[in-house]
Parts: C-alpha cells; sequence; structure tokens
C-alpha cells in the first residue's frame, strides 16, 4: 500500500508519496526524498530538551541529539536526560554525553553556551 | 557626525537589522531590555530553524548565538538591559537602565520589537478564573528556561505553532497533552508541526472547536468542548465536559506597538502599521521589521525581512535614500487576509517582495497581481493555507507610475 506523508525535513510540508517499492513522489529536495523513505522503513526524530546547570544564569541548559534518534526511544531519551546535570561555563556544540542511549555515534550536545556566573 | 541608527528590540530581527546598518556605513545602537540578545528564539530549544537562513537545521538557541556572536565582533553599540520607553516624532528615544533613564536623537529607526501571545482576556474566555490557564509562550518559558512543569492534564486551545511544539514537549517532559482544539476548520500552524507534534505522540485534534467554559475555584477542574458552525459560533448542546488541570492559550500573537501607538502611524485594514517597500512607516525614519511588522512563521524570514529594513533605515540616515517622487498604493484584494507593502515608491530597490497571507485555504487556484484591470504576474498553486506565508517578487519596472490605480492582489479560481 503506498503512504501519504506530509515532509517534516523543512517548514514546507511537502506532500509525499512512498509507494510499496519505496519510490518516493512529491518531494521538492533530496532531503524529502529520505525523510520518505526513513519515515515508512525506520521513524527518526531529532529530540530536543533540557539539562539541569550548576553556576548558569538559568538552571536548565538546552540539548539536542547530534542526528535523528529513533522515533520510539524518544521518552528512554528523556528519562536519560533526566539523570544529567553539567556544570558551567558551556559551549553551545559541547557534547554533554558521548553516544547518546548507545546508539551509535549520536551524542547528546548543548545548543546554548552558559558563562560561570558570579564568584 | 556619523549617521546613527537605533534598533529596538534585540532579537531575530533587531540582530539581523543591526548587522546590515553596519554594514551599509551607518552606526547601529542595539537596544535589548532583557540581560542576552537572541529574544524569545532562547525559549524556542526545538529544531527547525535556520534552514534558509544558515543553511543548517538549528534550534532556536543556536540561532540566536549564531547571529550574536556576529554581532559582539561587529562595532554594534549593544545596550542590554535598556528598555526603551517612548519613541518622538523627531526620531528621541527615550530609555531606562539600571543605571537611570536618558534620551538620545537618532536618524532613524528600526523597530524589531516582536510580538505578543494574545491571551484568555483577548477571547474573553467565559468562566471562573482559576490558576492554570496560560499562553503557549509562557508555558514554555517556565519548562524551557525554569523547569517548571505548568500541569499534568493539559488541554490546548488553538493550533498555533507555539501550542503544537508546546503539545509535543509537555508530553515528552510528563504531562498528558488531552488534546488541541481550533476555532477554525483547518489547523493554524505548520503541517510538519502537526505531524510530528501530534500525531507522533497520538494527540487529538478537534477541528471546528472551541473551549466555551472554565471550571475551577482556585485551580482549574475542568473546561468545555464545544462545536462550532460556519459562523464560528459554538453550537449549543455539543459542549463536552473534559476534566484537565492546565489550559494553554496558542490563540495568536499581535504585533508589539504600544511603544508607537502615540505616533499615529498609519494602519493598514488588518491592524499592521503600513509600511513602503523599503518598510519605512508614514513617520520618515521609522522603519519596521520582524513580528513587530507582522506575524512571520519562519525566523529565517524575520531575519532576511530585518535585514532588507536596516538596509533602508540606513541609507536612510546617511542621505542616500533615492526614491522618486511617484509611488503607488498596493492592498490584499479577494481572498487575501493582507499583503505588505501597502505602498511602492519609483527608485531604490528594482524590485518589490510582496509579503502575505491567504484569508483562507484554498487549493488548485491562482495568486493574481493586478494594477487596475491589468494583469501584472499570475501565479499558479496547487494549495495555499493561512499559516504559510506567501512571497512574490514583481520588478518596479512592471509597475505603471504614471496611474495613480492601485496593485491588488486576489487569489483567482483556476477557469
Amino acid at each position: 500500500m503506498p503512504v501519504e506523508l506530509i515532509c517534516i525535513r523543512c517548514p514546507r510540508g511537502c506532500r509525499l508519496r512512498v509507494d510499496d517499492d519505496l519510490k518516493v513522489s512529491g518531494n521538492s529536495c533530496p532531503r524529502g526524498y529520505e525523510y520518505g523513505i526513513k519515515e515508512v522503513t525506520a521513524p527518526e526524530r531529532i529530540l530536543t530538551s533540557t539539562v539541569a546547570i550548576r553556576g548558569a544564569s538559568l538552571p536548565l541548559c538546552p540539548v539536542k541529539t547530534s542526528a535523528p534518534i529513533p522515533k520510539g526511544r524518544l521518552f528512554d531519551g528523556m528519562d536519560e536526560i533526566a539523570k544529567i546535570e553539567i556544570e558551567a561555563p558551556v559551549r553551545a556544540g559541547d557534547v554533554i554525553e558521548k553516544d547518546f542511549l548507545g546508539l551509535g555515534g549520536i551524542d547528546l550536545v548543548a545548543t546554548r553556551s552558559f558563562a560561570k556566573e558570579g564568584k | 557626525m556619523s549617521a546613527r541608527v537605533a534598533v529596538i528590540g534585540g532579537g531575530a530581527a533587531g540582530m539581523a537589522a543591526a548587522l546590515s546598518v553596519i554594514e551599509e556605513g551607518a552606526e547601529a545602537v542595539l537596544f535589548e531590555k532583557g540581560t542576552a540578545l537572541g529574544g524569545i528564539l532562547n525559549q524556542c530549544i526545538h529544531n527547525g530553524f535556520g534552514l534558509t537562513y544558515f543553511k543548517e537545521e538549528l534550534t532556536g538557541p543556536e540561532f540566536a548565538e549564531r547571529l550574536a556572536s556576529r554581532v559582539r565582533e561587529s562595532r554594534i553599540d549593544v545596550r542590554l538591559e535598556t528598555a526603551v520607553i517612548s519613541v518622538s516624532k523627531e526620531l528621541v528615544v527615550t530609555y531606562e537602565n539600571p543605571k537611570g533613564s536618558a534620551s538620545e536623537m537618532f536618524d532613524a529607526i528600526v523597530y524589531t520589537s516582536g510580538s505578543l501571545e494574545r491571551s484568555a482576556g483577548a477571547i474573553a474566555l467565559p468562566g471562573e478564573r482559576p490558576s492554570g490557564i496560560l499562553t503557549a509562550g509562557q508555558a514554555q518559558l517556565y519548562l524551557n528556561h525554569y523547569g517548571y512543569l505548568p500541569g499534568k492534564n493539559v488541554f490546548i486551545l488553538g493550533s498555533g505553532d507555539i501550542g503544537l511544539i508546546m503539545a509535543r514537549r509537555l508530553t515528552l517532559e510528563g504531562a498528558k497533552v488531552l488534546g488541541v482544539a481550533e476555532l477554525c476548520p483547518y489547523p493554524n500552524g505548520l503541517n510538519r508541526n502537526i505531524v510530528q507534534c501530534l500525531e507522533d505522540f497520538g494527540i487529538p485534534l478537534y477541528l471546528s472547536h472551541t473551549v466555551t467554559k472554565a471550571y475551577g475555584r482556585k485551580r482549574l477542574g475542568a473546561i468545555e468542548l464545544s462545536e462550532v458552525g460556519e459562523d464560528r459560533r459554538p453550537i449549543p448542546g455539543t459542549g463536552v465536559k473534559i476534566a484537565c488541570d492546565t489550559l494553554v492559550l496558542s490563540i495568536g500573537l499581535m504585533p508589539l506597538l504600544s511603544l508607537l501607538r502615540p505616533l499615529g502611524l498609519k494602519k493598514n485594514r488588518s491592524g499592521q502599521i503600513e509600511v513602503d517597500d523599503s518598510f519605512m512607516s508614514s513617520l520618515p525614519g521609522l522603519f519596521l521589521a520582524g513580528n513587530a511588522l507582522h506575524v512571520h512563521d519562519l525566523v529565517d524570514n524575520v531575519a532576511l525581512e530585518a535585514e532588507a529594513a536596516g538596509r533602508e533605515a540606513a541609507r536612510f540616515a546617511l542621505g542616500k535614500r533615492e526614491r522618486g517622487d511617484r509611488h503607488l498604493l498596493a492592498k490584499a484584494g479577494e481572498g487575501i487576509g493582507y499583503l505588505i507593502p501597502g505602498l511602492i515608491e519609483e527608485g531604490g530597490e528594482e524590485s518589490v517582495l510582496f509579503r502575505f497571507r491567504s484569508a483562507r485555504p484554498n487549493k488548485d487556484c491562482y495568486i493574481e497581481f493586478f494594477q487596475g484591470d491589468k494583469t501584472i504576474k499570475k501565479i499558479r498553486k496547487p494549495t495555499v493555507i493561512p499559516s504559510e506565508m506567501e512571497f512574490v517578487r514583481i520588478p518596479k519596472k512592471l509597475l505603471d507610475f504614471n496611474q495613480e490605480t492601485t496593485i491588488e492582489v486576489r487569489l483567482c479560481p483556476l477557469s
């Protein structure tokens, strides 16, 4: 059965059709083609959240996975993120946890820089 | 003395505007009331930003930080913790900061102070006034900056993008999102957010529905969800009571214009400040861009628009604005919600980039630009939806400045 999808790789939201033999149509770019195949075979999402941070101007530092992770692992990712506490200073792009969830080469990285506050 | 441009608001629009002011050869002073640059982007920790502007998918804080580091490396005079409290017709900016207050005169101003969320008051939500009713942006601030989960059983009114993003975010953080109600028969957020924020988590979307009552003395205990008719009014007898402790409102943004009110600037039919094709308002020297001008769906477009406005403001300040005496009016016609700009001047840039939204969803139609009865440009569109801003560039040489006829854009059926 062909599947109809809305591409989420960019805000344009192309309407894709993925045939049984994984032929994608309706995409406007290669990212959409890739998404169409991924979405019917092994759907993935980038997980974004926050980790606790000490010594920064805010109690939380935003983070993301360096690449999309399997959709079914999002809540495992949240559980893992809840255990993490880091210390300022931190730079956007710093690896917070290497090989996140043991997914092989995907890291959890900071998405905001914080200086060390106060004394 | 060199030309100085004040940029009011240090979010994506303000930073992009200030950067192009500098590039054009004028001096820029960037006023930001908060302690950091970046504005609302800092609380938008989700990804999906930057694909157009930075050619890379970024989260909100990353987008902000990239712009902020360019600002820091430039000679822009950044004034943090400085709230502008008035702007005069003579382009005098009065501000307050921890040291006190002061006034300075500028040669041009770019107003980039963003937008404000519509609140429960704005829609006259009937019922009690318990705690537990807040806007999507407030919920986002509490959760993403401070780690407070605003509730455990959440209902969301309005399908704007921030509401959809918060549906996912609250779910991931352990709250139960019971549903999203949308007054219109179509969603108001981007399609991708319906997919990745609602469908991914099995959150129901109730189209043509609204919240008709809030119950609860101290804390919200339930809401009443009702169906609405074609007239967007609740249909009596369709109300269903849903137990929840939190109601998140995602019912739209409005340009934040309170500072400009005393200036009596000209507005368009939709209540936006009227600007010409250089983003200048009816007060010469005062420019607007970003969500303060019109609410955008993508920050990339905010930054691009603000760059253009900053460039024009700098040219004005430097006395390099080369414009003819003749101009044309432009307006939104049948099927179009609003059109920016509302005035096109001869000279300056060779083309005009029109920005507009359709008034309602449509399939297989034309977007057609007219001057009088003459078609200037006609574009076939497979789909248009109000939540996706449309852009059409028209060379000025296609416009007849000899005639005083208005430019009008309409949505036309295929036939």
